[in-house]
């Protein structure tokens, strides 16, 4: 009886942590999964206006980006806004060209639902924006989307 | 030689190792979504083709120069009254010659016919107009024609656009009210 009793009593019991890793791992998979990495170096600063009237903007796979706004290196290049395609910096008339590709890389289904959204320094003079508004449209890349931030209500 | 069990592996680190990824990620995430202005382009025109003619009283024209100064309906004016002058703009005003003209059009998802106005507000912007500006005035108007639709949506419905969940009653909606905002050919207005 005795005996029983000295191996039960004593301490308190250890919590089993056992299924801590798969709740970690749980966790894990959820931020792995949901985890866009950024794919261009931006060259360009960006800092978006704000507006009120904005919509989300869904299915990310099928959104092109153009920058424009005034160089990160701006003792380099200047503080003239230029745009940005890719990775590298691009001219008006290379717009054409990059809306293009960017349908190449699209299923034939998706292709008429491409956005392309323009990231746009506040600063910048609409003439440039103007500018490539027209190669859009020549391009037939009519569904555009002025990026803003949400905010600023009076 | 006895044959032993096949020790069991510690597993204690793995929660660690497991912790170490988790933060990378989370760190590394992004979660911000990517929100703004949709509009969408006309089709670019030839250059045969005339000027289609829109009677003068049907348009509300407004330009903003390159001080970022605004001009609406040919008055100065200030991005503030910019909404309700449009709101002003695009109801209907029976019998008055100042304000646009209107037809009678049914809507099939409402099933009901009203009075759509034919007015246009065409933005007009210089080179020289700063970004911010042109986003803000987008929004004005943009909020202007928010707020038809929630007018709207509250007489038919009693509630708002935004609370509207029926797919028909928003599709029906947007063709009530469509967002006619036209962009001008661009041209210099008012010089570098």
């Amino acid at each position: 009886m005795s005996r029983f009793k000295t191996k039960k009593g004593k301490g308190s019991a250890a919590i089993n942590t056992s299924s801590l890793p798969d709740i970690i791992f749980m966790l894990l998979f959820f931020f792995m999964v949901t985890t866009v990495m950024r794919e261009v170096t931006l060259k360009v600063k960006t800092k978006l206006p704000q507006a009120t009237e904005v919509q989300k903007l869904e299915k990310k796979s099928l959104v092109s980006y153009i920058y424009i706004g005034p160089p990160v290196k701006s003792k380099l290049y200047g503080t003239n806004s230029r745009i940005q395609l890719n990775d590298t910096f691009a001219n008006v008339d290379d717009i054409q060209e990059f809306v293009a590709k960017e349908r190449e890389d699209r299923e034939e289904a998706d292709k008429k639902f491409i956005t392309t959204s323009l990231k746009v320094d506040g600063i910048t003079k609409m003439g440039i924006v103007t500018d490539v508004k027209q190669e859009l449209r020549k391009a037939g890349a009519l569904k555009i989307n002025y990026s803003t931030r949400k905010g600023r209500d009076k | 030689m006895a044959k032993k069990a096949a020790p069991e592996i510690n597993a204690g680190s793995m929660a660690d190792i497991a912790f170490l990824l988790l933060i990378f990620f989370l760190v590394t995430t992004t979660m911000d979504v990517d929100t703004g202005i949709t509009r969408r382009l006309p089709p670019p025109v030839e250059n045969d083709v005339e000027d289609i003619v829109v009677k003068d009283r049907n348009i509300l024209k407004v330009l903003i120069n390159s001080h970022d100064r605004l001009l609406i309906d040919g008055k100065p004016g200030d991005i503030s009254m910019l909404k309700q002058k449009a709101i002003d703009f695009m109801s209907i005003h029976p019998g008055d010659l100042s304000y646009p003209e209107y037809k009678p059009r049914l809507i099939e998802e409402l099933g009901i016919e009203m009075d759509m106005s034919q007015g246009i507000i065409s933005l007009k912007n210089d080179r020289g107009t700063s970004y911010d500006m042109y986003i803000a005035v987008q929004d004005e108007l943009a909020k202007a024609f928010h707020q038809m639709k929630d007018d709207l949506s509250l007489r038919l419905f009693g509630l708002k656009y935004n609370q509207l969940i029926d797919d028909n009653k928003i599709k029906g909606i947007n063709n009530a009210i469509p967002v006619r905002i036209s962009e001008a050919e661009p041209e210099d207005i008012g010089g570098k």
